[in-house]
């Protein structure tokens, strides 16, 4: 599962960052933080060619030695990040992308949530809960 | 490859599938050049097995000399040296040599063949005409020849025997029959294909399918597969060959992966062999065959088979022109080679795989630059970035490894390590032994020295940089840079680290991203340190100390290093200024009291609250807020002005702008709007000339936000020039401990000068530093103002009545005077209002919150011309507040001299009575004239008291005898007791004035009158007139009688003498007893004079007679209001009275009752007539003027109280007025009526009886 599930507001300031284990908490920061210039690249590219009918997943945005970064953009332009560690070959595209899309839902509620506002960082404990359950569960 | 070509066997491009030819050798040569050329001339369409998408293919050929080696062996399942097609090559045309040599030459061949299964081969027959003609005669037809081998050979493949005619002419019959060959040709060598690549493929899968049997050798079947691979690139078929090798990856990346999840193959083992070389990629050649031999013999480690395909893919992907493809596949077998050696735990050396990735990584972009141009290598960026990244990366930590990044320069273990990585290089291959740039070269150079190995990285990362920030990958960029001076940090080079932390610091802080602003910050603290730069330095740890995000150690340490510093005695003059917001957040404002506006002098205190965001209590030397300050020139007006700007309030909130902590606020909405309502107020009269809302911060909305850095974010790049500005006003605290969290400061404000203060900045001094807050946002203001003393008196109870001692109050607000003991209030004494001199009279003074301070007995002392009322001390913005007993005399008449009225202007204080429009009271005005202490001005002060009475006077008379009737009525609320009423007349002493009244006493009620009479009594002669004074004791009701206050009331009477007496009768008809209704009657009226002519009457009223006598002239007149008479002829007419006593005059006049009954007596009214005086220059006519003097009179005939609007509208110049005499010069004749009492009527109210007529026929009935 992930390492690092990161949502990232249209400013490009982090909504949430989560990540194991949290020593490389650093770390996942500049990744995500480096991964916005993919994102941004595939935003534009795909504004250009399709219009409506867009795409959310953006693929795999880059991969480095040790993990893969993956994106997602809302149609708000609310960006998702998910850093899953190189080793884990087990993944497939698809199950990377009902991550995504569990994270768009989850997101979608918190939302929803009249006494959130939008713009803040999420405190949700129940969107908490559920990126946990896509984290890598570590000791 | 030219030294491989030799070899018959060849792993090149050259590759072509193999044909053999056997038979006349000498004959293929003749014909192998047009062979050769026209077989690709036409493509052939391959149709394949397993649904695969048929192809078209140019089929070329490889014709080599038949030998029985070339057929492969039993179990050689190469298929690059197999022999697709054998051709038999003859050109026989005589059958005896056919018999004898050929036959057995053709057995022998396909005996072989047949021993090698091989069953792809082919017979030409060429003949020529020529040969034909020669042996005309003897020889058969040529038909017999290949239908004797077709026979021999082809049993039933008849195909199997092609006849090429005249191959070396140029005629069509020899094209057509080339042209049947190639087909054939082709043909069958696809078919050979088809069958023989079916037949390989179908092994290969059945070997593929014995991969989980033990013994099953992963580099066996790869050879295999590449067999396949070659098959066909050699028939130009890349894509399918890429499908191969891509298969081949596929299959070993899985059992890699199995391997990781315990599923382990003996194969594998050698593959875990330890990594002894790591010399990269090698992509120069087409096919590595030292790898692929390493391969074959199964002593490839891991790195050497993935090389080994990888290179593979990328000629066969350079072949197929995608070469971005190469970049991204190389980037991913990177990453992934490092990973499946972790993965199967191999052994490496370390740094040996940074060795081998740089390597691989220089390489793949050395071949990309190899086939393409420099634009499309530009173009294309953002596909060779990742390699030059990764590159660095790697050269760096091998840096770091070796040694060759630290100061000092690689330590002797550092060397060995160097060497052994180089030993794993192994010598270089010879193909790059020549370029000055390969990789090879750059990574042993670069690993030689500290020097190489800078020029080479800083090479690499600016490289990377460049090409980031060229597609627009700026944070990527960033990252880089970032690295790079971690570099240079470590190569004890901070300054131009520092640019680069900057550059990254400014992109995380605008875009809010906490754990690499604090990391990047971290390490700038540590450049600057190391340049020296301590304002930067200390700005920086304070941010750092603050900062959340960091270990209360680690912030504990910063907070020190600023504390150290400040500690440090230094050059006083030189501070270290550091933004505030790094240190302490201004949270709250408030200010006590919350109006934030006070009096001069007064105690405003503001109460900070600061949050402070330093891990430890701070000890700060002095907190200071300097202020600015306006002069309010509209201050001195008092408190209305400051009631007008409500808009201060006395509790400012800061906003939370949170540097270190949340999104950018500057990216949101900004700040918000401060609008204020404003109003253009005239300056004359202050009336409203227009309104309109104003935005107070436009200067911060409408800034433009095209530069990212928000304003609030302190030190993003350097720290923003924050200066103190000195000689302000300040306020200031001393020793203050801030501890972490919020801490309340309290000020004292200055409140000397009345104006606006305004708090502008604030700073907190620690020793050598000074954390200033440059702008308090949004501003803050309080205002301070002053106040004259304000002297006002006003009525205890309302009304003040006058004539009776009455309470007022005397407020003084002292404003920004204090009051000194013995300052003294001088009341300028007036007769019309006394101050009534008290005991016990006390004053009160209470502060400005209304509280009482103080009590004290309050001295007055009275002269002639002043009272002086002694103050007690009291302190500024003070109210004292003393009541004082007045009496208002009240004016004894209303009927003052014209004369003082008219020159009413000299006195001033004179109380000036006026009828309230509130009230039916009268008004008097009274003013005190009251000296101050403050100012030289005498203070005005003005009070209504009102009258409570209203009196009037009445002359009645009887004949000769007067009477004087005075009516009191109470006009106010309250009712009184009236006692000892008097009247006396001044002049005249002789007179007598009898009183009819009876009571001493008198109850005078709310809204009730009292009348009094007084009977005139004279001895002598009665004076025409009388100067008479009513005076009375009055008191409220139910005090005491010692309380009496005098009231008097003044009035004069004039001509009271009774000049004439009028006397009528009304005598029946004659022969008549009474009067009867309808008949004439006669009415006699008498008029007598019954004085002398009095001094009055001279001049004017009276004329000298002729004859000496003087008379006057008077007019009568008889009238009846109520209708009850009518005048028959005269009514009115002029009588010449001799001014004699007992003069008399008889008037008969006939009048006619009109009804029966006690009728009264009709009017009659006695005139002077005034005659007009010659002395007038202008004549006016005088018919018109009789005529409208008959009018006038008529009208007051009828109307007997003419007012005298209804005479004005007539247009006469009559008045009935007595005083005034602006008639005099009009020259005309007139009337004027006698005044009350000169004219005495006996027949007054005087009855008569008249009877009905007699004749009685007609009744006429009145019913009302």
């Amino acid at each position: 599962m992930a390492v690092c599930i990161a949502v990232i507001a249209k400013e490009n300031y982090p909504l949430y960052i989560r990540s194991v284990p949290t020593q490389n908490e650093l770390k996942f920061h500049y990744t995500v933080h480096t991964s916005l210039d993919v994102v941004e690249e595939k935003i534009s590219a795909v504004g250009k060619s399709l219009g409506d009918q867009r795409e959310l997943y953006l693929g795999l945005l880059y991969p480095t030695e040790d993990y893969k970064v993956y994106g997602y953009v809302t149609n708000s332009k609310v960006k998702f990040v998910i850093v899953v560690d190189s080793s884990n070959t087990s993944l497939r595209d698809n199950e990377i992308r009902s991550m995504f899309r569990k994270l768009h839902n989850t997101f979608t509620d918190v939302m929803c949530n009249p006494f959130h506002n939008p713009g803040d960082t999420i405190q949700s404990k129940a969107f908490d809960g559920i990126v946990s359950g896509m984290m890598v569960q570590s000791g | 490859m030219e030294s491989q070509e030799e070899k018959p066997i060849i792993y090149t491009m050259e590759n072509k599938p193999i044909v053999t030819c056997a038979g006349d050798q000498g004959l293929f040569t003749s014909l192998y050049t047009s062979l050769a050329q026209q077989l690709p001339r036409e493509p052939m369409e391959w149709r394949r097995t397993y649904g695969r998408a048929p192809k078209m293919i140019h089929l070329e050929a490889n014709f080599v000399q038949f030998k029985e080696e070339l057929l492969p062996k039993d179990g050689n399942k190469a298929l690059l040296t197999f022999p697709f097609l054998h051709i038999y090559w003859t050109d026989c045309c005589d059958t005896e040599v056919y018999k004898g040599t050929i036959k057995e030459d053709m057995l022998r061949w396909q005996n072989s063949l047949r021993t090698h299964a091989s069953a792809d081969w082919v017979i030409i027959v060429v003949e020529s005409n020529d040969t034909k003609k020669k042996n005309k005669t003897n020889i058969l037809p040529r038909s017999s020849i290949v239908d004797k081998i077709r026979s021999d050979f082809c049993n039933k493949q008849n195909d199997r025997c092609v006849v090429l005619s005249d191959p070396l002419k140029d005629s069509s019959r020899s094209q057509e029959s080339w042209n049947s060959l190639l087909l054939k040709l082709r043909t069958l060598l696809l078919m050979s294909f088809t069958k023989n690549l079916g037949r390989f493929e179908d092994d290969m899968r059945t070997l593929r399918e014995k991969r989980t049997q033990p013994g099953w050798s992963f580099c066996e079947y790869f050879m295999v597969q590449e067999e396949l691979a070659f098959v066909f690139e050699m028939l130009q078929q890349f894509e399918d060959a890429l499908v191969q090798y891509d298969e081949l990856d596929a299959l070993f990346t899985q059992y890699v992966l199995n391997f990781g999840a315990g599923d382990t193959a003996n194969w594998l083992g050698s593959f875990c062999a330890p990594v002894r070389s790591w010399s990269g990629l090698l992509l120069r050649r087409p096919i590595d065959m030292e790898k692929r031999d390493g391969i074959q013999r199964g002593e490839a480690s891991l790195l050497d088979l993935r090389s080994y395909l990888f290179s593979r893919q990328c000629t066969l992907l350079i072949f197929l022109q995608r070469p971005w493809e190469v970049t991204q596949r190389a980037l991913e077998l990177l990453h992934n080679c490092v990973q499946e050696l972790r993965l199967l735990e191999v052994s490496v050396l370390e740094g040996a795989l940074d060795c081998w990735v740089f390597l691989s990584c220089l390489e793949v972009l050395h071949r990309i630059e190899g086939c393409c141009d420099q634009a499309q290598l530009a173009a294309n960026c953002s596909h060779t970035v990742g390699l030059w990244a990764y590159a660095t990366d790697k050269l760096k930590s091998l840096g770091e490894l070796c040694g060759l990044v630290s100061e000092k320069g690689p330590m002797s273990e550092d060397l060995n390590r160097t060497v052994d990585l180089l030993a794993g290089l192994g010598d270089e291959r010879p193909e790059t032994a020549s370029s000055l740039q390969s990789p090879y070269k750059k990574l042993k150079e670069a690993l030689s020295s500290v020097e190489a190995f800078e020029r080479h990285y800083l090479e690499l990362s600016h490289a990377a940089m460049e090409m980031y920030r060229a597609i627009g990958r700026l944070r990527s960029a960033r990252l880089v840079g970032k690295s790079l001076a971690e570099f240079y940090m470590r190569k004890g080079d901070p300054e131009r680290a520092e640019t680069f932390l900057q550059e990254a610091l400014k992109s995380y802080v605008s875009e809010g991203w906490n754990l690499p602003v604090t990391h990047t910050r971290k390490q700038i603290a540590e450049c600057q340190k190391l340049l020296g730069r301590t304002e930067d330095y200390l700005q920086t740890s304070a941010l750092l100390a603050g900062d959340v995000n960091l270990t209360t150690e680690e912030r504990k340490h910063f907070c020190q290093e600023i504390l150290t510093f400040a500690a440090k005695s230094g050059d006083q003059a030189h501070k270290v200024t550091l933004s505030m917001g790094v240190f302490a957040q201004l949270t709250r404002l408030q200010f006590h009291p919350a109006t934030a506006s006070v009096h001069s002098g007064a105690v405003l205190q503001v109460e900070l609250t600061l949050r402070c965001l330093m891990p430890v209590s701070v000890h700060i030397q002095q907190v200071a807020a300097s202020i600015h300050f306006d002069v309010d020139h509209g201050g001195t007006r008092g408190r209305s002005k400051a009631a007008q700007r409500q808009t201060i309030p006395g509790t400012v909130e800061f906003n939370q702008v949170n540097s270190s902590a949340g999104p950018p606020s500057s990216s949101g909405a900004g700040p918000p709007l401060e609008l204020d309502e404003i109003h253009d107020r005239s300056p004359t009269d202050n009336s409203l000339s227009s309104t309109g809302v104003v935005c107070k911060n436009i200067h911060l909305l409408m800034r433009r936000h095209d530069n990212k850095s928000p304003p609030d974010t302190p030190n993003c790049v350097s720290p923003p020039a924050v200066a103190m500005k000195e000689g302000a006003q300040m306020l200031k605290v001393q020793e203050v401990t801030l501890e972490p969290g919020n801490n309340s400061i309290m000020f004292t404000a200055p409140s000397g000068q009345p104006g606006t203060y305004t708090l502008r900045q604030l700073c907190a001094t620690v020793g050598q530093v000074q954390f200033v807050l440059p702008h308090i946002y949004p501003s803050v203001q309080y205002e301070v103002y002053s106040q004259e003393p304000q002297l006002t008196v006003e009525p205890r109870s309302e009304p003040l009545l006058a004539g009776l001692p009455q309470m007022v109050k005397f407020t003084l607000l002292t404003g920004h005077y204090a009051v000194k003991k013995g300052d003294a209030l001088q009341l300028s004494n007036t007769d019309t209002m006394p101050i009534l001199p008290s005991t016990g009279c006390s004053a009160r003074i209470t502060n400005p919150a209304a509280e009482l301070v103080g009590e004290s007995v309050l001295s007055i002392q009275s002269s002639e011309k002043v009272t002086s009322i002694s103050l007690p001390a009291t302190p500024p913005y003070h109210t004292l507040e003393f009541h004082l007993e007045v009496l208002c005399i009240i004016p004894s008449g209303n009927d003052r001299p014209p004369n003082e009225r008219l020159t009413n202007g000299e006195v001033r204080h004179r109380p000036r009575s006026y009828s309230h429009p509130d009230t039916p009271m009268t008004a008097i005005d009274q003013r005190m004239s009251i000296d101050c202490p403050w100012s030289i001005y005498s203070t005005l002060l003005a009070l209504t008291f009102y009258i409570p009475f209203k009196t009037k006077h009445s002359l009645l008379s009887a004949g000769n005898r007067k009477y004087i009737q005075v009516c009191v009525q109470n006009v106010s609320d309250v009712n009184f007791t009236l006692a000892e009423v008097k009247l006396t007349e001044k002049q005249h002493a002789a007179l007598e004035l009898q009183s009819l009244n009876a009571k001493e006493q008198q109850l005078l009620c709310s809204k009730h009158s009292v009348f009094c009479l007084w009977e005139v009594r004279w001895k002598e002669d009665l004076p025409s007139c009388l100067q008479c004074v009513f005076s009375a004791n009055f008191s409220l009701l139910n005090q005491d009688v010692s309380s009496c206050k005098p009231f008097h009331y003044q009035f004069q009477l004039e001509r009271v003498t009774t000049l004439y007496s009028v006397r009528a009768d009304i005598l029946p008809p004659a022969g008549e007893q009474h009067c009867r209704s309808g008949l004439l009657c006669g009415l006699e009226v008498c008029i007598t004079r019954l004085t002398e002519p009095a001094e009055g009457e001279t001049a004017e009223e009276s004329k000298t007679d002729t004859d000496g006598l003087k008379t006057t002239k008077l007019m009568y007149e008889v009238a009846d209001s109520s209708s009850n008479w009518a005048v028959c002829g005269k009514s009115s007419g002029m009588v010449s009275m001799p001014v004699t006593p007992d003069a008399t005059h008889k008037v008969q006049i006939e009048v006619m009752p009109l009804f029966a009954g006690h009728l009264p007596f009709p009017k009659i009214k006695v005139l002077k007539y005034l005659p007009h005086t010659a002395a007038v220059a202008i004549q006016p006519d005088p018919d018109s003027c009789v005529e409208n003097d008959s009018l006038s009179l008529l009208d007051k005939a009828l109307d007997d109280q003419a007012d005298t609007a209804s005479i004005r509208s007539r247009g006469s110049v009559h008045s009935v007025g007595s005083g005034d005499q602006q008639q005099k010069g009009v020259a005309m004749p007139r009337l004027e009526p006698f005044s009350l009492g000169q004219v005495f009527n006996h027949s007054h109210a005087r009855q008569v009886l008249v009877l009905p007529s007699t004749d009685d026929h007609i009744m006429e009935v009145n019913a009302t």
